[in-house]
């Protein structure tokens, strides 16, 4: 039995336009201790995806369909229960560190918040996880460290104090929401390679959301490919990589800077934008940038199709996709 | 810390001095001679003379304003034109009266704001705070003197469970006194505290949308333990500012509604000073006030200290 479920998941979020379908018929399962990536370019529903998963979508949202951690539906839960499993059983890093701690508390006292909510330990036993949390995660001098508020620590080291909150309670599962896109170019490889590290420590299944294929690339095993609110393309990580399908798929890679390219050529990007979602087009949502669209595109939903053991791939064009893999669909 | 507290105390005594200033040469620019007012229209050029040099307003203007000044840092108020006795005997009294109604009104009002304005923000959009708002609308718009008025028909003369106006004074025991401020004290609250309610409503539901709130809740704190835990603190600096800005509108209703209440506090003192062109009361009166202001603004920044830590840091 996977340890988390998604089942038919679907976010409509209620604004002055309409009804945006942030999230639609989404997908996922995910085992223990295994890492999964989500990436998709920006506004395609990955933290909404997040969000829902941790219960904590904004007020004027409507989740349907199933997300259940170790067969017991979330969404059936009463929030009293969500609450004891929100920080305990799964935890959530964000992406602005700078925002994201409390201003007005230590960062001592942040720490220990979880420990003694979820595990009631007194406050001398928080203060000593804490402590020994802060140098888990890094953070040099923790004895000093403890007692600084959010803005004597940079970016980095408070990105560091959000991962030892997550990690406090020992979760499940860890969701990290682009923890290192706000952060220094030098400071992100740190960062992920540290969570890379506990995770494979403590046993914890992680959810690694980017907007950087490279990312997701090197720190997890499976990979779900999100376009306009749903997974287009998902397997395990080399499977994808060695059998880019999705034309979206194919755009992302392409699109990404690889090593020993020469300076002067332009990264290849792909054409439009991603859907508005308060009007999404029938059919396939990608059809208006993809070099391969063909009528039906335009007014089907494409069916998801199997190309391997759990690799799925949502195209009507299929194998026209596949065979265009070698010579580029951007180019 | 000790910087911060420092630039403070500073602003703080050259607010006082600018206000001083300002206070002097107003009431220099008013027209009416105290001395003429003391003796009548039916007084001689002699005798206004001779007054007037008795009440040494015969100096120049910058010898009497020093003068004020070096004998308010010996804790001499001066004398009053038209009683002749110490302007601090005048003010003593009326003080120990003005300061608890002050105080009183005050937590009144921060206690009706804080319970109206979180109720509120709890239940954003919903029937409870939908209806506290218009009350909130409505405790705006009432000035408060009819408001006054219409406390006094209600718990005084209908209800008969407090005395309509007038003090007992301190030594009929605290709980006479009491009973004697708790109208004019609710009079006052009511504008400030549906005010700063709307105020903390709004703060409030800003910080839930922040951040940190959400951290907190992925932590798994429950909606009302982020609300004590996280948010009300963070939302309460600008409820602290306004609440130092309305301190000064607080005490200027004071004079309305001690008037109103017949309470011999120093809105009553100052009202009846300025009519007998008691110059010297007055300008120690308004001093007063302002100092109490500018004090009450020193507390306010120190308060932002102690809520925000950046504060400390950047030495605002
Ligand atoms: N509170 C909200 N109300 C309405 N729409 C929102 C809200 N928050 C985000 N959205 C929209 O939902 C879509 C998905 O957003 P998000 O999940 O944050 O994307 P991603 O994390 O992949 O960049 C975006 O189009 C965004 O504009
Ligand atoms: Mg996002």
């Amino acid at each position: 039995m996977a340890l988390l479920e998604v089942e038919n998941l679907n976010v409509d979020l209620s604004t002055a336009m309409g009804p945006a379908r942030a999230v639609r018929n989404l997908n996922l399962t995910l085992d223990r201790g295994q890492s999964l990536g989500i990436v998709g370019e920006s506004g395609c529903g990955k933290s909404m995806t997040a969000l829902a998963l941790m219960g904590l979508l904004p007020e004027n949202a409507v989740t349907t369909g199933e997300i259940r951690l170790s067969n017991e539906n979330l969404l059936k839960k009463s929030e009293r229960d969500l609450c004891s499993i929100r920080g305990n059983r799964m935890a959530m890093i964000f992406q602005e560190p700078m925002t994201s701690l409390n201003p007005v508390h230590s960062v001592g006292r942040q720490i220990m918040e979880p420990l003694r909510l979820h595990r009631g330990l007194s406050k001398t036993d928080a203060k000593k996880k804490a402590l020994q949390l802060m140098d888990r995660v890094g953070i040099p001098n923790p004895e000093e460290r403890i007692a600084n508020f959010p803005h004597q620590l940079s970016g980095g080291q408070r990105q560091r104090v959000m991962i030892a909150i997550a990690l406090s309670c020992e979760p499940d599962i860890l969701i990290a929401d682009e923890p290192t896109t706000a952060l220094d170019v030098t400071i992100q490889d740190q960062i992920l390679e540290l969570i890379h590290n506990l995770v494979a420590e403590e046993g914890m299944a992680l959810i690694l959301i980017s907007h950087d294929l490279g990312v997701i690339a090197e720190n997890t095993e499976k990979v779900a490919v999100m376009y306009g609110g749903t997974v287009v393309e998902s397997g395990a990580t080399d499977q994808i990589f060695g059998q880019l399908s999705h034309p979206y798929t194919q755009g992302l890679f392409a699109a990404m800077p690889k090593l020993g390219m020469s300076r002067n050529k332009r990264l290849t990007t792909i054409p439009g934008t991603v859907p508005d979602l308060v009007n999404l087009p029938s059919g396939c949502t990608f059809t208006d940038r993809c070099p391969l669209a063909s009528n039906i595109c335009k007014e089907t939903t494409p069916p998801i199709e199997e190309l391997g053991p759990a690799h799925t791939v949502a195209c009507h064009n299929l194998k026209k996709a596949i065979e265009a893999r070698s010579t580029g669909l951007y180019e | 810390m000790s910087v911060f507290f420092a630039k403070r105390f500073l602003t703080f005594l050259a607010t006082l001095v600018g206000a001083s200033i300002v206070i002097f040469i107003v009431m220099e620019i008013l027209p009416g001679d105290p001395a003429l007012v003391i003796l009548g229209v039916d007084a001689t050029d002699e005798a206004v003379l001779a007054l007037t040099k008795e009440l040494g307003l015969d100096r120049p203007a910058l010898e009497r304003y020093f003068s004020w000044i070096s004998g308010m840092m010996q804790g001499d108020l001066g004398i009053s034109y038209a009683y002749r006795v110490p302007v601090w005997e005048l003010v003593e009294g009326a003080l120990k009266i003005t300061i608890p109604l002050a105080i009183l009104a005050m937590t009144l009002s921060v206690i009706l704001a804080l319970v109206i304005g979180l109720y509120a923000a709890a239940n954003h959009n919903k029937i409870g705070d939908v209806s506290l708002m218009g009350f909130s609308q409505l405790g705006i718009s009432v000035p408060n003197f009819w408001l006054a008025i219409l406390l006094i028909l209600f718990f005084a003369v209908n209800l008969r469970w407090l005395p309509a106006g007038g003090f007992p004074g301190w030594e009929e025991g605290i709980w006479a006194c009491f009973k004697a401020l708790i109208l004019p004290a609710l009079a006052l609250a009511t504008v400030q505290g549906a005010m700063l309610a709307r105020i903390t409503r709004s703060s409030v539901l800003e910080v839930f949308r922040e951040d940190y709130v959400r951290t907190a809740r992925a932590k798994g704190l429950s909606q009302r333990r982020t609300l004590w835990g996280h948010v009300l603190r963070n939302s309460m600096i600008p409820v602290l500012t306004a609440m130092g800005f309305q301190f000064a509108n607080l005490l200027a209703g004071t004079v309305v509604i001690e008037n109103v209440f017949h309470i011999p506090g120093l809105g009553s003192t100052v009202l009846k000073a300025i009519n007998n062109r008691d110059t010297i009361v007055v300008e120690n009166v308004v001093l007063l006030l302002a100092g109490m202001v500018v004090l009450t603004n020193f507390v306010v920044d120190l308060l932002y200290a102690v809520i925000d830590p950046r504060l400390k840091a950047h030495d605002i």
